[in-house]
């Protein structure tokens, strides 16, 4: 582990909270925009440090620990792994496009939007790099007050049904996580989850500890049938919204799935696999099925949310190298295309008024550099080879093949209804008989929005074409994690032989999976 | 002598300001002052008193009369509430102005009711002080103007007043007879298996009911939501919650005599989970502010239970620490309650619509005080209930500490639409704004809870050494 001494992750958290008091005292809505925005690139420039970031080491990096409340065990524990390093950069990345793609978007309340929009960016980036688990949580739950207010606040005319549902079902979710932490505690008797993750549990408080966080990170992934949030939150949540809900708030699921589960509850995880694997096989097919009947834009990239973080679950739960490999990159180009689409979906909003795909037919013609974006994030959330979409389901599948050929096959209609979904809607905008065009203005890209959607685009053909860097960035993490993963649950295996009669099924599994597990790191090494 | 008198202080400095008081309410009729003016800044003097007499130590009165961290934290707690509580008494629209000195005579008693309890380890000194305490009440809650519903509150509050302490005597009778003591201290000594001695566990739990009622716990809290109802906004927020922290001192004493296998322990457990659970179920459809605050209080009654249910220096502290917070979050949304009742009237949720843009300052402390309420972090709410929930867990009582987390996303539902009709929900008719500056100190109450939810720490030390004091 590396301390630091220049303590980078507290001030990605609390920059935001310093921009916010600031806030207050402005007047205008202009300024608020403009201090808003200055702030979020001078996040972006304060998160700069992290780039010296140590790709050939697996431990935490720039790991900040004071003593909170020594007589509880609490500490103010940060760091970043191979893990959260890329969803913090994603996250910070996102403030100033989000800030910038709500400048004509947000006409009332404009201050309180962003005072909102800088506090979720905070707690983010605070779930993202707690390693204390009490700090997690507080983060975790902190973020769900300034969503709330987006939805509610700045959403659609359903806005109040969606943000209670949104609310109401991600704390109920993770009321039984706290219960998991204090479990948790007094088992290891430690709030650090780096310490934690080091101990071993046994296999019945296992699936227990399992199941209460599984429960938080399903809700907030989400996985079917946990997912009827998610279209109701997109759909009346402002664009901003939107972006930072599919691009940051799903991956605190996975996040914690990668992060708690498999190295807290390694049996557990194990035992639970197949029937994990056959939810993610759900939400992928649902999502896509689903998204493929949709008529209002926003409503069809909600639902392709479901299927494609369906593989990053799948991913995940393969417990390969390339599986969990293709579950991160999964994440993180699902938060830069799907961030897009919801941005172009926003602005076809602010010049028609209306999401509805009937409505907004025939742009090619009007707005070519519209459909030029829309296009290439449409291809690559299909995961067109050469996007960025591409390399992350190419690594699941690949792990999902190495695995198991009939899960394999169970997920390539989804692959394929991505891409009937993706193309249906692509094709009736740039090409559709438009309606008439009264009381709608085609203008194209002003050059704001070209601000916006070009670094999303570089960053779409950049990891498409070269992921090499940022596959070697999480690497290290992934093979320490799955190699602490083996070695716990071969223990299991050893026990299992023992007590035959406990936990059939997940034996058969294990048997299957060990030998892949351990070639795959012996491969990779 | 002296030395006494200084282990003495912040009661003494209370009697001052009850007896001042007095001679204010046989003097002539106030004429039109809302309250004496020097009452706030006594009440601070108070505060300051308390926190200079934190370490004070020592056993007085023949025994009966302990004063240890434990009471002197549970005084200051009750000095704070006090203070704000006067300060929100402001301008008590519902007081005829001849009545107000009485009205604060009252308020002062009973508060110096509480502050005995919070030192008596007798169990004759804890019947006195609480009667002390209570019988202020009696006379508080129905002034409301010529108010009807204040009235039936008042009665309401007497007839269960009255009958838990009926109660809680028998059950003082069984306990003298059959452990021969009403001191604490040999109580504690004493065995309270159910084996040895059923009559005196009986006795202790007929006891406890007394205080469940003061906490309004399940199912003695019936009086709680008509009464909080019936009663002046100023009035219900004194009633919400000053008394529970005397109840809760004392109920701190007596489970710290119990073993936690015993079955009054257990009793206390299912009560509290009871509680809690009927207490959002019924909350969800309240649609009076006050109402809906008085089956929060039955909730919250049942949350202080958990730590208690754990029998051991944290979960004792953990009660102390959440029954303060409890106090501090009560008042931040009675705060603003009092304000946006110029006239005294009932608040609903639909008087919330729109506050945001009326009243930023208040908006914003009625948030704070809600999400404390629910236990979202990063308010003091969080901490406290993060604090009962962790040390009650490997007590014996782990089921209790799910049904804990499961009612908090009951509780949410509620709780999360007094915020929705603050921040979006608009006015129909332009309702009147408040004076400016009237958010002052609910804003301080709110910066309060904001900073005991990020630096728990000094205050929950001081709480874990006084529950130390009573199980090593």
């Amino acid at each position: 582990m590396m301390e630091s001494s220049w303590p980078i992750l507290t001030i990605l958290i609390f920059f935001p909270l310093l921009a916010c008091l600031a806030l207050v005292f402005v007047k205008t809505d202009h300024g608020a925009r403009v201090l808003t925005l200055a702030a979020g690139i001078i996040e972006l420039l304060l998160a700069m440090p992290l780039l010296h970031f140590d790709l050939a080491s697996g431990g935490y990096q720039f790991v900040e620990k004071k003593d909170w409340m020594p007589d509880w065990g609490l500490s103010y524990y940060l760091g970043i792994d191979g893990i959260s390093f890329l969803m913090v950069l994603l996250t910070v990345a996102l403030l100033p496009l989000c800030v910038l793609c709500s400048w004509t978007y947000i006409s009332k309340r404009v201050k309180e939007f962003h005072i909102s929009l800088l506090l979720m960016v905070a707690a983010c980036v605070g779930v993202f790099s707690a390693l204390d688990f009490i700090l997690f949580y507080i983060f975790w739950e902190a973020m769900l007050v300034p969503m709330f207010l987006l939805i509610a606040v700045w959403g659609g005319p359903d806005r109040r049904y969606a943000s209670l549902k949104f609310f109401l079902y991600t704390l109920a979710g993770s009321t039984l996580l706290l219960v998991a932490i204090i479990a948790l505690y007094w088992t290891g008797h430690t709030f650090s989850i780096p310490e934690l993750a080091q101990k071993n549990y046994s296999f019945n408080f296992q699936i227990w500890v399992f199941l209460a966080m599984a429960i938080a990170f399903a809700i907030k992934v989400p996985m079917f049938p946990f997912h009827t949030w998610l279209p109701a939150a997109h759909v009346e949540a402002p664009t901003a919204g939107s972006v930072l809900l599919a691009s940051v708030l799903l991956k605190m699921g996975a996040y914690g799935f990668l992060r708690l589960c498999l190295p807290l509850t390694p049996q557990a995880s194990v035992y639970f696999a197949p029937m994990m694997i056959f939810i993610s096989i759900c939400s992928i097919l649902y999502g896509g099925f689903v998204a493929l009947g949709q008529k209002d834009m926003k409503k069809l990239i909600a639902y392709s949310s479901v299927a494609h973080m369906g593989f990053v679950t799948m991913g995940i739960f393969l417990f390969s190298l390339r599986g969990i490999e293709g579950a991160l990159m999964v994440m993180l180009n699902h938060g830069i295309t799907t961030g897009g689409l919801f941005m172009l979906v926003g602005a076809i909003y602010e010049r028609s008024h209306s999401r509805e795909i009937s409505e907004n037919l025939g742009l090619g013609k009007y707005l070519p550099a519209y459909m030029f974006f829309f296009g290439l994030f449409a291809l690559s959330s299909l995961g067109f080879p050469g996007t960025n979409s591409f390399v992350g389901e190419a690594l699941v599948l690949i792990g999902v093949f190495a695995k198991n050929g009939w899960v394999g096959a169970a997920i390539i209609p989804g692959v394929m209804l991505g891409a009937a979904y993706m193309l249906r809607l692509t094709q009736k905008l740039a090409w559709g008989e438009p309606p008439s065009a009264k009381g709608k203005s085609w203008k194209d890209l002003n050059f704001r929005e070209w601000a916006y959607f070009t670094p999303l685009a570089v960053f779409v053909f950049y990891i498409g074409l070269a992921p090499g860097l940022t596959l070697r960035a999480i690497d290290p993490t992934l093979k320490e994690l799955l190699h602490t993963f083996s070695a716990k649950t071969a223990r299991k295996a050893v026990t299992m032989v023992m007590e035959p009669e406990k936990g059939l099924a997940g034996q058969n599994f294990e048997t299957k999976l060990q030998p892949a597990v351990d070639e795959r790191i012996g491969e990779s090494r | 002598m002296i030395q006494q008198i200084s282990q003495l202080l912040p009661e003494l400095w209370q009697i001052a300001v009850v007896l001042v008081l007095f001679l204010e309410t046989i003097g002539k009729p106030a004429n039109d002052a809302a309250k004496p003016k020097w009452l706030p800044l006594a009440a601070a003097a108070g505060i300051f008193v308390a926190v200079f007499s934190l370490k004070a130590d020592g056993l007085l009165f023949f025994k009966a009369y302990q004063v240890d961290s434990l009471s002197q934290f549970f005084k200051l707690a009750v000095l704070v509430g006090f203070f704000i509580v006067v300060l929100n008494a402001d301008p008590l629209p519902t007081v005829e102005s001849e009545k107000r000195s009485d009205y604060f005579l009252f308020l002062a008693l009973s508060a110096l009711g509480l502050m005995f309890l919070a030192s008596t380890v007798e169990l004759i000194a804890v019947y006195m002080a609480l009667e002390i305490s209570s019988y202020s009440l009696y006379a508080l809650i129905p002034l409301r103007g010529k108010d009807q519903r204040a009235a039936e509150a008042g009665i309401k509050y007497v007839l269960f007043g009255a009958a838990a302490t009926a109660v809680s005597l028998y059950g003082l009778s069984y306990i003298l007879a059959t452990q021969h003591s009403t001191y604490l201290e040999v109580l504690a000594a004493a065995d309270w298996t159910w084996t040895h001695s059923p009559l005196a566990v009986i006795g202790l739990t007929l006891f406890l009911a007394g205080f469940f009622y003061k906490l309004a716990l399940f199912p003695f809290h019936f009086w709680c939501p008509d009464v909080y109802d019936g009663t002046g906004n100023e009035t219900a927020a004194y009633v919400a919650t000053l008394p529970k922290l005397g109840a809760v001192v004392i109920m701190i004493r007596l489970v710290a005599m119990l073993k936690p296998e015993n079955g009054i322990i257990t009793i206390i457990a299912v009560l509290g989970a009871c509680s809690m659970t009927f207490g959002n179920l019924s909350a969800l459809i309240q649609k009076d502010l006050k109402r809906m605050l008085g089956f929060s209080s039955v909730s919250h009654a049942g949350y202080i239970m958990v730590g208690l249910s754990a029998v051991s220096a944290k979960g004792l502290a953990a009660a102390g620490y959440y029954s303060l917070v409890y106090v501090l979050m009560n008042l931040a949304c009675f705060w603003v309650i009092c304000r946006l009742a110029t006239d005294g009237r009932n608040i609903t949720l639909d008087d919330l619509n729109g506050l945001y843009k009326r009243a930023p300052g208040l908006a914003f402390i009625m948030a704070v005080g809600a999400f404390a309420l629910v236990g979202l972090p990063p308010t003091a709410g969080f901490m406290g209930k993060f604090f009962l929930l962790t040390s009650a867990w490997n007590r014996g009582h782990d089921w209790l500490v799910i049904i804990a987390c499961l009612n908090t996303a009951i509780s949410i539902y509620y709780y999360l639409n007094i915020v929705r009709h603050a921040y979006t929900a608009e006015a129909e008719e332009p309702l009147p704004a408040p004076k400016p500056g009237s958010a002052l100190w609910g804003g301080v109450l709110a910066t309060l809870l904001l900073i005991l939810g990020a630096f728990p720490g000094p205050v929950f030390h001081y709480a874990e050494v006084a529950g130390k004091l009573l199980i090593p």
